[in-house]
């Protein structure tokens, strides 16, 4: 049996060897239908690199890292991006290369071509999962063909694949991926047809755009559509689009850009070439006994078909299920542009306004019935803005994924991270209040008197440098000092945190301007000219992303604090009539008892003793590294924001998650942990700013350790032992 | 993303069922192995070998039987003090995650008078084939009083379960 096999060759006793993908060009190759040319590489391919290099086991250790149930998304996205640069980095072994190398070399020699993943099982009719695995397009010489086909192997583990992995059966130990690599055509018109419109059963739908599918498959162009009577192939209704853009291959890569403006006023179809698509449907539909999602291109009058599978749905419409959702985190550079301006110069202006707002009610002046009204108001806001951050904020913090992913195949650093630091370069509002407050702290170092006297809260005159230093901070930060509860505690919080600050070093954040120049110029060196202001734009885009992956919380944290205050409010009416439990009631209740005054909560809890044989201790919990370094000292865990004013230098933070309450304490930290796991989270990011030894994705961090416990947090290997 | 100030009730409960869990896995592993790793001591030497085990019903005992004679039975009368390793490795290489292994660490004693029967049936039931072995006069059953089980799953992750 043959590792490589060319598309004409493949039989059906290949059938499970070549994929879904590959069986499908072979069938259609065979009934005279126009298909590019190409090779396939069989899963025994596959099976040979991971098991010769001893990737299988690597990949296992890194799936089985923590229970699945307990991996949050964004660790999905890091164990997905460890494991694509192991693969980047790992060579075929040599006679595997050579083997693949000739048969290249022989068939595709010079042409550009493109490499795609063919699953086993993937296109058949129960499990067609469109866009979870890569494709690349226009590639060209040996040594990159090569490198391209291990990253659709490396693809078989991406995020999303692992987010279906029960679905997909995925299985290090079974699963397997053949690919196929095809002469590029360089279709000067493409679409794709669907044989049954998936929200009406009795018609077709066709769309396509002028140049390469590219545009048209990641939602980047806009493309015409035509609706068409599936018994009688008659146009029910033609969707005209903008047609601005066009996708076009461009040396080594695909890119967007201007149509010509003489194309921009014609359908990129007429109407005989939208029969002859129809009919392809329906021929397709009667090759593969059911309904097809087929992807085709025109080069002058030839009418190639790219790829034909099943149409489905993807699983996870179900409510509750999040899945659906996450796939739209995946969107192309000009979609996250796009996305960028709307929450840098709408969403988020609109969300400090709302927030601004709140803080002009004092809520301790409402009648009940008003507090009532003003709660509910209140907790609608933050609803509605907790919805807008999952589908609108989150999804731009895929800029720095893709930034992460050009770097990573770029210099292929030993840290997968490394591109994190460029990214960090930027101005983020935390770091900057930070860095205020350590200008604080460094007058009150300076001056000893003054340290005394503030210790005793002889606080000095408003013409102190210190006194305006302090009102500037408030000015400026205000709100954010709000958020952090220091104008709850008045003065006196913040100036006990001053106090603090004061009594050791200035932390330091960890890069000089120099450092940073020479990472940034190791980048770009390999770019030149236009490819590398395309560049610039990306590193722009992945910074703006780091920036507002730091900041869109702190915003959203104004408008949780402005409910907190209404609901503590509340709360504390409440504790007056003295028959209430009110820490035990949610919003929802609260809002009742504020409206009756005769309310009684209507569950009661019981916690139901049993006698334990044993008393648990963590020893070592296994989260992700995200920040290098080791450490040992005291834990201080945050469970209340008040726990934040004992928290003393040298101490290590230990929390559910790293939220805008809480990064002012950072500086003063030995060390980080978080229950909530990625590279991505809060916590990870403001620990490699300041240098400081990270672990996140702790399950149960907040109740497995305690205040006062010894710990050491090990930021290389991610685990954060517990000493006795 | 949002702060979950969790309140202590329900963070003692998420501990119960922790605790109730890791008793279950431990339960589990001890059910689907038949033999263990006991480490003894002879003036600082540490001695491994193997023995078959069973468990008492709340988990705070593990017993074993050895002839009177072994090198182990010496070592355990001129210091108590043992540990017990019990896993479930394959010998492939899924077992660096999803291998489980306890270790148990406490103190060995001769279960001697009305008890011995009790516990004879408990092991017995666990390992029938040696009913002679077990009732031959050269032999003696021992039992592990358990102070600290130490349960490593996923190459890395260790929980103490302290016996109350």
């Amino acid at each position: 049996m043959e590792t490589v096999l060319r598309l004409e060759h493949i039989t059906f006793r290949d059938r499970e060897r070549v994929g879904g993908k590959g069986f499908a060009l072979a069938t259609l190759l065979k009934k005279g239908f126009k298909v590019p040319d190409g090779l396939c590489i069989a899963v025994d391919g596959y099976r040979r690199y991971v098991t010769e290099t001893g990737l299988c086991a690597r990949i296992l250790m890194e799936l089985d890292r923590k229970d699945f149930a307990e991996v949050r998304w964004e660790e999905m996205w890091d164990a997905s991006l460890r494991i694509r640069n192991l693969f980047l980095k790992t060579p075929m072994p040599g006679d595997l290369f050579s083997l693949v190398a000739s048969s290249l070399e022989s068939e595709l020699s010079d042409k550009s071509v493109v490499v795609r993943s063919s699953a086993s099982g993937e296109d058949s009719s129960h499990a067609s999962f469109a866009g979870l695995h890569e494709s690349f397009v226009n590639i060209r010489g040996i040594d990159s063909i090569v490198e391209h086909i291990r990253l659709v192997w490396a693809s078989l583990w991406s995020d999303r694949a692992l987010l279906y992995r029960q679905e997909l059966g995925l299985d290090v130990h079974q699963s397997s991926m053949a690919v196929v690599i095809q002469e590029l055509i360089a279709g000067e018109r493409s679409g794709v047809v669907f044989g049954r419109n998936p929200n009406d059963p009795s018609q077709v739908v066709i769309e396509s755009v002028f140049g390469l599918n590219q545009g048209l498959v990641d939602g980047s162009i806009e493309p015409d559509r035509w609706l068409l009577d599936r018994k009688s192939g008659t146009i029910i209704n033609h969707h005209s689009a903008k047609r601005d853009m066009a996708v076009g291959a461009h040396g080594e890569a695909t890119r967007l850009e201007k149509l010509p403006v003489e194309k921009q006023s014609v359908p990129p179809l007429r109407d005989h070439e939208v029969a002859r698509i129809f009919r392809l449907a329906l021929e397709l539909e009667e090759l593969f006994g059911s309904p097809q999602d087929v992807e085709w291109t025109f080069l002058g009058d030839d009418l190639y078909v790219l790829q034909s599978r099943p149409i489905t749905t993807m699983a996870g419409d179900n409510k509750g299920d999040k899945r659906g959702w996450y796939f739209t985190l995946r969107r192309s550079f000009d979609n996250l542009k796009t996305l960028r301006t709307r929450v840098e110069g709408e969403l988020i202006p609109a969300m400090v306004d709302e927030a601004k707002k709140f803080a002009q009610r004092n809520v301790t002046e409402l009648t009940d019935a008003q507090l009532a009204k003003e709660l509910s108001i209140r907790q609608e806001a933050q609803d509605r803005w907790i919805k807008i951050y999952w589908d609108e904020f989150i999804p731009l913090a895929h800029g720095i994924r893709l930034f992460g992913q050009v770097y990573n195949d770029t210099i292929r650093p030993n840290d997968p991270y490394e591109f994190m630091d460029l990214l960090g370069a930027t101005e983020m509002a935390s770091l900057e209040r930070n860095r205020r407050l350590e200008g604080m702290a460094a007058l009150i170092r300076e001056d000893p008197f003054l340290g005394e006297k503030l210790s005793n809260r002889d606080y000095p005159g408003v013409d102190h440098v210190f006194s305006r230093a302090l009102d500037s901070f408030i000015e400026h930060f205000g709100d954010l000092s709000c958020s952090a509860e220091l104008c709850v505690q008045g003065w006196d919080g913040i100036i006990r945190l001053l106090l603090e600050l004061a009594s050791r070093p200035e932390a330091k954040e960890r890069f000089r301007r120099k450092d940073l120049e020479n990472l940034r110029e190791r980048f770009f060196s390999h770019f030149e000219g236009e490819k590398r202001q395309r560049m610039e734009e990306l590193l722009d885009l992945g910074r703006a992303s780091y920036r507002l992956r730091d900041d869109d919380n702190i915003y959203l944290g104004m408008i949780q604090h402005q409910l907190r205050l209404a609901l503590e409010e509340s709360k504390r009416r409440l504790t007056d009539r003295g028959n209430l439990e009110v820490e035990t009631l949610d919003p929802l209740e609260v809002i009742e008892a504020l409206n009756d005054p005769h309310y009684v909560p209507k569950k009661v809890m019981a916690t139901p003793e049993k006698p334990a044989h044993f008393e648990i201790r963590p020893r070592q919990l296994v989260g992700q590294p995200a920040s290098p370094g080791v450490v040992r000292a005291t834990a201080r865990v945050i469970i209340d924001p008040s726990d934040l004013f004992a928290f003393k230098a040298g101490e290590i933070l230990v929390c559910d998650a790293v939220d805008p309450n809480i990064t002012f304490v950072v500086p003063l930290a030995a060390g980080v942990v978080e229950r909530r796991g990625g590279m991505l989270i809060h916590g990870a990011i403001i620990a490699r700013e300041y240098g400081l030894p990270c672990v996140t994705g702790i399950p149960n961090a907040s109740s497995l350790i305690h205040t006062g416990d010894e710990i050491t947090v090990d930021g290389y290997l991610g685990i954060v032992i517990k000493h006795s | 993303m949002v702060a979950q100030i969790t309140d202590s009730g329900s963070r003692r409960q998420m501990l119960l069922s922790e605790e109730s869990e890791l008793e279950q896995l431990i339960r589990d592993l001890f059910a689907s192995q038949k033999l263990a790793v006991l480490g003894t001591q002879n003036r600082g030497q540490p001695y491994a070998n193997l023995i078959a085990f069973a468990a008492s019903e709340d988990l705070t005992s593990l017993y074993f039987v050895t002839g009177r004679a072994t090198r182990k039975y010496a070592n355990i009368e001129a210091d108590a003090r043992v540990t017990v390793l019990i896993d479930n490795r394959s010998n492939q290489d899924s077992d660096f995650s999803q291998a489980a292994a306890v270790t148990a660490t406490g103190a060995a004693q001769e279960v001697v008078g009305s008890k011995r029967d009790e516990v004879l049936a408990i092991y017995l039931a666990k390992h029938p084939m040696l009913e002679e072995f077990v009732r031959s006069p050269t032999c003696a059953l021992l039992r592990v009083e358990v102070q600290t089980y130490y349960l490593v799953r996923r190459f890395q992750n260790v929980m103490e379960l302290h016996v109350r």
